[in-house]
C-alpha cells in the first residue's frame, strides 16, 4: 500500500493518482490550478516522452503537456491498481 | 458606439464566436508597446452597431503573460464584457468570470460548445448559475451559431451584478467549488475510442506518425488548392491581361524602358515567368504564383490551428526542439515560415529567451523554403522528377537540424521547459478559418509583398544599367569553381538576393543540368528574400543580424559545395 506522497516522474503511463500538494512559485501553482490541476483531483497520466521529454497529464478530461522538473512539482498519491 | 470585449480563457471558441458576430470587416490591430495582437470587427442587431474586441485568452485578471496583460487592459474599454465560458469546462473557467464580474462592469456569460458538453454527458442548470452569478448566461454553439442571436439581445441593458466580492484567491476557488457542485451533473464519463484515438496523437511513438502524416496532408491540401486557384482563375486572368501588354510593348518598342517594364519578348510574344519586366515576371510572379499557395496555404494551416492539433504536435516535437535550444512551441515559427518567412520570425517574439528567439529567426530565414519559393521550386524542379525535390528539401532539412545542433552549442543559456493546456479536437468552423486566412493574406498583400516589388524594380534597374554584369564577372570564376554553376548563373544569383522568387525563373533559360539546378536552386533558398531581411535586422538588432548573416553565407557555402561534391563531384 502506497502511503507517501510520490512524484509524478514515477506514474507509468495509464495509471492514475490523486493531486496531493504543489510546490514551486505562486504563479506556477496559480497556473496549474487554473488549468485544473488542484489539491484532490484525480490525474491521469497520458503520456511520457522519453530522453528527459515532456509529460502529458489528464485532469477532469482535459490535457496538459509539462516539461519534467515543472511536473516534479505535483506530488500525487498513485491509486490503487 | 458601444464596445463588447470577448473575455475568456484560450481554446473556449472565442474567435468562433467572434467571426460568428462579426462582419466581414475585420481587423487585426497590435496593442501599443506589445507584441500583442488581437482582432476587431462591427456587430450589428435591431439597428445597433456594436464594436466587437476579440481579446486574447486569459485564465485570470493577475497576468502571467503579456497576452494576458493586453486581456486584461482592454477590459477599460469594455461597455459589455461578453465572457466566452466552456461548458465542457465550467470548474476550469469559473474563475475568470467571478473575477471579471467583481470588476462591476456589465458581464454577460456566453455558455459556449454547450452541444458538446451535453453530447459528454455535463447537464448545467443555466437558470441556477444565473442566479448565482446575477448576471445573464447564454448557451451558445458558436461553431453553428445556435444561441448568438439570444446572446446578442441581452448585450443591449446589461445590469451589474450585485454579487457580494470574494476576498482572495483561496474564496475564489472554493466559490467556484460551490457554484459547479450546484449546476453541475455529470454522467459517468467514458474513455471512449474515440479519446484514446486522440491520446495516442501525444504518445512518442504514435504522435510522430501522426505529426508526418498531418504535415503531409497540409502541403498536399496547400498543392491541390494551390494549383486550382492558379489553373482556374489566375492564368486565365493573366491570359486576358497578355492582350494590353503587348500593346505596351508595340507602343514602346526596343529600347531601355521596354527592358524595365515588359522585359525580353520570347518567341514574339511576353513569357510570364522568363521576360523578367516589372509589368510581366513582376506581376505574374507575385500575382499569377506566389499569391494563390500564400492563400491555400493560411487556409490549410487555419484548418490544423482550429482542429487543435498544433499543441500536440508542439509536445511530440519538444523533445527535439530542446536539442536545437528551442521547445514545442518553436514549432509555430517553422509553421509560419513555411507560409511567408515574415510572420514566421514575427511570432519567434513569443519565445521567452533571447537564445530561442535568436535560434528561431536565424533558422526560419535560413532553413525553412516559404511557399513562395515552394510553389517556384515545384514548377522548375519538379519536371525533372522527385529526386532532385527530395534532395532540395532533404538538404533544406540536414541544414535545420545541423545548423540548430550548432546554435544550441553557442550559449549555455537553459531553454526553459514546455507548458501547454491541449484543448479537445474539434470540428473547425470554416467561416472562422476563412476570416483568419482573409486578414492573414490582407496583411501578406499589404505587408510583405511590396517589399518584393521594390526589390524587383530595383534588381531590374540594375540589370538595365548593367551593374549586376559587371559584378557577376567577378564572382562568376567562383561560382564555376565552388558551385559548378556557369557564369551566366552569375547575375541570376546576384540579382537573385533582391527577387528570389524571380530569380529561380532565371536559371530556366541558362540550360543547366537538374544537378546544377538543384545546387543553384538551394544556395538561393538559404538567403532570405528582401522582406524577410528587413523583419530578422529590425528584431534581431544590428550585432545580432550581423551574425545571422554571416551563418547565412557559411551556411550557404558550405551546403551548396557539400551538394556540388554529391552531385556534381570534384
Amino acid at each position: 500500500m502506497e502511503t507517501t506522497k510520490h512524484l509524478i516522474a514515477q506514474l507509468r503511463e495509464g495509471k492514475l493518482a490523486t493531486v496531493v500538494a504543489l510546490q514551486g512559485g505562486h504563479l506556477f501553482q496559480e497556473r496549474l490550478r487554473s488549468l485544473g490541476v488542484k489539491e484532490g483531483k484525480i490525474l491521469l497520466m497520458v503520456a511520457k516522452h522519453p530522453f528527459a521529454g515532456p509529460l502529458v497529464v489528464e485532469v477532469d478530461g482535459r490535457q496538459i503537456t509539462l516539461g519534467r522538473k515543472m511536473a516534479q512539482r505535483i506530488l500525487v498519491k498513485p491509486q490503487a491498481p | 458606439m458601444k464596445t463588447i470585449v470577448l473575455m475568456g480563457d484560450p481554446n473556449v471558441g472565442k474567435s468562433v464566436l467572434f467571426s460568428r458576430l462579426t462582419g466581414v470587416d475585420v481587423i487585426s490591430s497590435n496593442y501599443p508597446g506589445t507584441t500583442v495582437d488581437f482582432t476587431r470587427g462591427r456587430a450589428s442587431s435591431h439597428g445597433d452597431t456594436f464594436d466587437v474586441i476579440d481579446a486574447p485568452g486569459a485564465y485570470s485578471l493577475t497576468p502571467t503573460n503579456k497576452a494576458e496583460e493586453v486581456a486584461v487592459s482592454l477590459l477599460d474599454r469594455a461597455d459589455v464584457i461578453v465572457n466566452v465560458v466552456d461548458a465542457t469546462s465550467l470548474e476550469r473557467c469559473l474563475p475568470l468570470t467571478i473575477e471579471l464580474i467583481e470588476r462591476r462592469q456589465p458581464v454577460v456569460v456566453a455558455l459556449n460548445m454547450w452541444d458538446e458538453a451535453e453530447h459528454l454527458g455535463i447537464s448545467i442548470n443555466v437558470h441556477e448559475l444565473e442566479g448565482l452569478l446575477k448576471v445573464p448566461v447564454v448557451p451558445t454553439v458558436a461553431i453553428t451559431g445556435e444561441g448568438v442571436r439570444a446572446l446578442v439581445q441581452r448585450l443591449g441593458d446589461v445590469p451589474i451584478s450585485d454579487r457580494p466580492g470574494s476576498k482572495n484567491r483561496d474564496e475564489v476557488w472554493s466559490e467556484v467549488g460551490r457554484i459547479v457542485r450546484r449546476v453541475q451533473a455529470i454522467e459517468h464519463r467514458h474513455h471512449t475510442f474515440r479519446n484514446r484515438l486522440a491520446d495516442a496523437t501525444v504518445k512518442p511513438g504514435a504522435g510522430l506518425v501522426t505529426a508526418a502524416a498531418a504535415l503531409f496532408a497540409l502541403f498536399w491540401l496547400v498543392r491541390v488548392v494551390g494549383e486550382v486557384l492558379v489553373h482556374r482563375v489566375l492564368e486565365p486572368l493573366f491570359e486576358l491581361y497578355r492582350v494590353p501588354v503587348m500593346r505596351l510593348s508595340e507602343w514602346l518598342g526596343p529600347g531601355f524602358l521596354h527592358d524595365v517594364l515588359v522585359g525580353r519578348l520570347i518567341d514574339g510574344t511576353v513569357d510570364f515567368v522568363q521576360s523578367l519586366g516589372i509589368l510581366t515576371t513582376g506581376l505574374f510572379m507575385p500575382f499569377g504564383m506566389v499569391l494563390p499557395y500564400v492563400v491555400a496555404f493560411y487556409f490549410a494551416l487555419g484548418l490544423l490551428e482550429d482542429s487543435g492539433y498544433l499543441p500536440r504536435l508542439a509536445t511530440v516535437t519538444d523533445t527535439f526542439f530542446h536539442r536545437i535550444g528551442l521547445h514545442g512551441h518553436g514549432i509555430v515559427p517553422v509553421l509560419l515560415g513555411l507560409g511567408c518567412k515574415v510572420p514566421g520570425v514575427l511570432s519567434a517574439r513569443a519565445l521567452e529567451t533571447r537564445k530561442q528567439r535568436f535560434i528561431a529567426i536565424t533558422l526560419v530565414g535560413i532553413a525553412i523554403p516559404c511557399t513562395a519559393y515552394t510553389a517556384m521550386v515545384f514548377g522548375v524542379l519538379g519536371r525533372y522528377g522527385m529526386r532532385y525535390l527530395l534532395l532540395f528539401y532533404g538538404t533544406l532539412g540536414v541544414v535545420f537540424i545541423v545548423l540548430g545542433l550548432l546554435l544550441n552549442r553557442l550559449s549555455r543559456e537553459e531553454t526553459p521547459e514546455l507548458f501547454l493546456d491541449i484543448p479537445p479536437y474539434r470540428r473547425p468552423s470554416l467561416l472562422a478559418v476563412a476570416k483568419k486566412t482573409w486578414m492573414r493574406v490582407r496583411w501578406f498583400l499589404s505587408d510583405a509583398l511590396p517589399l518584393l516589388f521594390v526589390g524587383v524594380v530595383v534588381a531590374s534597374l540594375l540589370d538595365a544599367i548593367g551593374l549586376t554584369h559587371a559584378l557577376a564577372r567577378y564572382a562568376a570564376p567562383f561560382m564555376k569553381m565552388w558551385f559548378d554553376l556557369p557564369g551566366e548563373a552569375a547575375p541570376a544569383l546576384l540579382s537573385g538576393l533582391l527577387r528570389k522568387e524571380m530569380a529561380v525563373g532565371m536559371l530556366v533559360p541558362l540550360s543547366l543540368s537538374p544537378a546544377q539546378l538543384t545546387i543553384g536552386i538551394t544556395v538561393f533558398a538559404l538567403f532570405p528574400c528582401v522582406a524577410t531581411f528587413g523583419v530578422m535586422a529590425k528584431e534581431l538588432g544590428a550585432k545580432d543580424m550581423l551574425k545571422a548573416v554571416a551563418i547565412m553565407i557559411l551556411t550557404a557555402t558550405a551546403a551548396g559545395g557539400i551538394l556540388r561534391l554529391v552531385l556534381v563531384g570534384m
